[in-house]
């Protein structure tokens, strides 16, 4: 026996809806839903649209909720499909195919649109909003055809489109009418610090300017502005704000002002149809961020639910800039009037404001710049609107040490239940305090996996983690202290103290005596450990194979399809027309299917099979160029002195001594390094882990470099002007980060987690120090052998590991 | 549904390295064959139950558990289950030892 379920039709695809439908299914409701999108995709998470832009995260990176999960659910999805009428009289939901369907409720979270400046030209050709996939692809497609693009718009959105294009090579200028970026939400020494940041990272400004044409044939060719100045520009993006999507509540006869009216249940002017998220307008609000939709969505699923809710009543809005390597935040009030009391700190060496404000001792609103860690926490005080006392200044305004944290229970304590902890997947204080007493949690790690909390940006951690202190009470301490991986609560500086202090030889024994909670350990632990035996141990330690990553473990990168890519070492870069013929040979006898030149000027042989392997090798006979490995990959130089006119020195004849002298050796991580023979600098020695700079006098070395997802520009480290010093240096640096370093972290985190002067310090102001490290990384190097030979001189391994029994 | 199943010979515990996975084609059958530190045997197909595919042989083995080498899947190599926070499963197949020698029922 069953009643008939009720129909309940979501008209938008995306985050709201979404989010909402899923808390109904979370809370049991009885309903046969339908969904409309109007976009070709399922639901994504729009606020990583900068990340997608900016390269680190791909469109399936950000689909919050597949294909799979509309079936698994029994929710019938029409995407590509726009609802024009929702009809009254015939409770009938009308789509733009033709398409209509019964309803008993309906959501209507149409979301908003870019709002495109009613200029002339504005409907030219290569002017795009940035607001969806599309504008996202737009954008990647100007940027591969165009050089100079103009944004209109130095808000959030716009900074943020801004520094994408800049990442993709465009030359991009930023127009913003007023005199401060962001000045919604920033005060004017937060704008000011802002726009000198990102005028370091090479976006322009014009600020002060009203677009009033867009010129150009039938593409844009360029902005004129109220002044009679202009810009020239072949791309243009307009982020001067979004307008809510009220068409299909217009349509449909519903009370709409900038949004669609709701009341506190989000209920429309129309009985049985609700809005949320950017299309609705509540009491006089339209809100533009991620946070308010969840809090809305909570309070809707409930009233549709039938259970007991509070009403909605409004959201304090925070704002995090999504840019990486420029942080900055704001909540609540943040501009200064005569009745708020100004607690403010601004260092402009270290390039770092931070502002509370109060009223009547309560915290209003505070804005960060440079040093956002305290944000959670800042939010969360703004929230709740919490008094000022002595401690929490201590703990907001400090010195961002590892201090100050005792107090913290006390504000997620008075916490709000069905307050939202983690806004990007919309995880309320309740879903993590019942994961921890459900499941008996005690790490970040697990409440991640089990509700999604801190999936995303990471920006709500601090305040998971104290919500997890609260809820462990005194068990916390011992509890939550994280380890390397979940095998262990022990940290790399204690198991490598332990190694050292109880002789430890293996993996296995290592494990075995610090009571590993998985006996044989995990893929994090495992290479860790076998890493750090072989640091302690250089002479001693037997590596285990079955302990290294598939690609350490084959001596070659797996690809996707199981085959494997060889990189021969060019030594500096510079080969030998003999070596290429040989190469050749090798690659058309084996049939490699690509022959890629790589970033670190040698050459890769894509696609051999693994059993073809060593054969390869041993034809090749040439010695491991080490591309799948946690050592030294290359060493990129420029052609220098024995050639270019500008060299003042042997850029290719020291790069190559370099290579030889340390290839083989394990590191904590990848090592690059670049030699130039002038400061023209033509083989990139700012983005190396080391990068040598030759002038007249000596050379000049930059450590922490990366052009990797997290791009870091190398850091001066010091000048020498002999080879032998250059050579001692750089094995004194290497040396001490093998010996310090966690496992998988780049020498850009090293550095920075380090502090340079620290670096400086031990290495530079203390040379029997610095000849001693330099010792031990010589008799490290007088241990290592070439991997393919090995395996080429060892039948049994080479059996095991490349042959295939076939039956 | 699998017509009749066969018993094939699949070589001596010794050609199956501690902790480190093998190869075996039988037929158009790709199989990764895996030794635990116990002792026991395993066989799986060779196919990463992710939506991208690619082989499993070459994956770090602790205890009865496996880690994808392509995307670091934990996968159970007595149930073929892989487990949380991902979702899906490997087929297995049965693997009997008589003495030294290793077989296979496909």
């Amino acid at each position: 026996m069953t009643a008939k379920r009720e129909n309940l039709v979501l008209v938008g695809n995306g985050m709201a809806g979404i989010g909402t439908i899923e808390q109904i299914l979370k809370l049991g409701g009885a309903y046969d839903i339908t969904v409309f999108g109007s976009e070709p995709h399922p639901n994504y998470n729009r606020i990583m649209l900068s990340y997608v832009l900016e390269g680190s995260k791909t469109l399936n990176d950000i689909i919050l909720n597949d294909w799979n999960w509309y079936e698994d659910n029994n929710i019938t999805l029409h995407t590509g499909t726009t609802v024009t009428r929702i009809d009254e009289e015939s409770k009938q939901v009308v789509a733009d195919n033709g398409l209509s369907v019964p309803y008993d409720k309906v959501i209507i979270a149409t979301g908003s649109n870019s709002f495109i400046l009613p200029v002339p030209g504005s409907d030219k050709e290569g002017v795009v909003g940035f607001r969806d996939i599309s504008d996202c692809d737009a954008m990647l497609a100007a940027a591969k055809q165009y050089s100079k693009a103009a944004v209109i718009g130095g808000g959030l959105l716009g900074l943020e489109a801004a520094k994408g294009l800049v990442n993709l090579g465009m030359d991009v200028t930023v127009v913003h009418l007023m005199e401060d970026l962001m000045e919604r939400q920033l005060d004017r020494n937060a704008s000011s610090m802002l726009q000198a940041e990102l005028e370091r990272q090479g976006v322009k400004f014009a600020m002060g300017k009203q677009t009033v044409e867009l010129t150009g044939e039938q593409r844009v060719s360029g902005l004129r502005f109220s002044d009679d100045s202009t810009l020239a520009a072949d791309f243009v993006v307009m982020a001067v704000g979004i307008k809510p999507n009220v068409t299909l509540a217009k349509e449909s006869g519903i009370s709409v002002k900038r949004g669609i009216v709701v009341d506190d249940y989000l209920q429309t002017s129309m009985q049985n149809v609700y809005s949320i998220g950017e299309c609705a307008e509540h009491r006089g609000v339209c809100y533009g961020l991620v946070a308010p939709l969840f809090e809305q969505g909570m309070v809707l699923a409930k009233h549709l639910c039938g259970s007991e809710t509070k009403p909605y009543e409004g959201s304090i809005v925070s704002t995090k800039l999504k840019i990486s390597g420029v942080d900055v935040f704001s909540a609540g009030e943040f501009l200064d009037s005569p009745e708020h009391t100004v607690i403010s700190s601004k260092d402009e060496w270290k390039r770092t404001y931070k502002k509370i404000l109060l009223k009547n001792n309560v915290i209003v609103g505070a804005v960060l710049f440079g040093d956002v860690t305290e944000s959670a926490n800042l939010q969360k005080l703004v929230k709740q609107g919490a008094v000022m006392t002595d401690e929490i200044y201590t703990e907001v305004m400090g010195t961002g040490c590892c201090g100050g944290g005792a107090k913290k229970g006390a504000s997620v304590e008075t916490m709000a239940d069905e307050e939202i902890v983690c806004g990007c997947n919309g995880v309320t204080k309740k879903a993590i305090v019942d994961a921890v007493t459900e499941h008996g949690f005690t790490t970040v790690d697990e409440i991640k996996a089990c509700t999604g909390a801190t999936r995303s940006c990471g920006g709500c951690k601090p305040v998971v983690e104290q919500i997890l202190e609260f809820v462990l009470g005194d068990s916390f301490q011992q509890a939550a202290k994280q380890g390397i991986c979940g095998c262990t609560t022990l940290s790399r500086d204690e198991i490598v103290a332990e190694i050292t202090a109880k002789g430890l030889k293996t993996t296995k024994e290592v494990m075995n005596v610090l009571g590993w909670k998985q006996e044989e350990g995990c893929s994090k632990c495992r290479p860790a450990i076998n890493y750090y035996l072989g640091m302690i141990n250089p002479d001693t330690h037997q590596d285990e194979k079955e302990s290294r990553f598939v690609n350490e473990r084959m001596g070659a990168n797996i690809q996707k399809d199981g085959t494997y890519t060889v990189i021969p070492r060019m030594y500096g870069g510079v080969t030998t027309p003999e070596d290429l013929k040989k190469i050749a040979d090798v690659s058309l006898k084996y049939d490699v299917k690509v022959v890629k030149v790589t970033g670190g000027q040698r050459l890769d042989l894509i696609g051999v099979k693994k059993e073809d392997l060593p054969k390869v090798w041993e034809e090749l006979d040439m010695p491991s160029g080490y591309g799948y490995a946690k050592s030294l990959r290359t060493v990129k130089t420029c052609v220098g002195s024995q050639f270019c006119r500008f060299g003042t020195q042997d850029s290719m004849g020291m790069g190559a001594l370099m290579e030889r002298k340390y290839e083989r050796l394990d590191f904590p991580a990848k090592f690059k390094m670049a030699v130039n023979g002038c400061p023209r600098n033509c083989a990139e020695s700012c983005t190396k882990d080391i990068g040598i700079v030759g002038n007249d006098g000596g050379w000049e070395v930059f450590i922490g470099g990366n052009g990797g997802i997290k791009p870091r520009i190398a850091d001066a480290f010091c000048k020498v002007k002999t080879d032998e010093e250059l050579i001692e240096v750089c094995s004194a640096v290497m040396q001490y980060y093998r010996e310090t370093g966690n496992y998988l972290e780049r020498t850009s985190e090293w550095v920075e987690r380090m502090g340079l002067e620290q670096i400086q310090t031990v290495i530079l102001n203390n040379e029997e120090n610095r000849k001693e490290l330099a010792a031990r990384i010589d008799f490290a190097l007088t241990q290592v052998t070439d991997p393919w030979k090995k395996i080429l001189n060892d039948n049994s391994t080479r059996t095991a590991l490349f042959e295939e029994t076939r039956l | 549904m699998k017509m009749a199943t066969q018993t094939y010979t699949i070589g001596t515990v010794q050609d199956f390295l501690l902790q480190i996975g093998r190869v075996v084609v039988a037929g158009n059958m790709e199989l990764a064959v895996f030794r635990t530190s116990d002792g026991a045997i395993y066989a799986l197909e060779n196919r990463s139950p992710h939506p991208k595919g690619g082989p499993l042989a070459e994956g770090i083995v602790s205890g009865h558990f496996l880690y994808d080498p392509l995307y670091d899947w934990k996968i159970d190599l007595r149930t073929g289950e892989v487990q949380a926070p991902d979702q899906g499963s490997v087929v297995t197949y049965p693997v009997s030892l008589s003495g030294d020698i290793v077989t296979v029922s496909l």
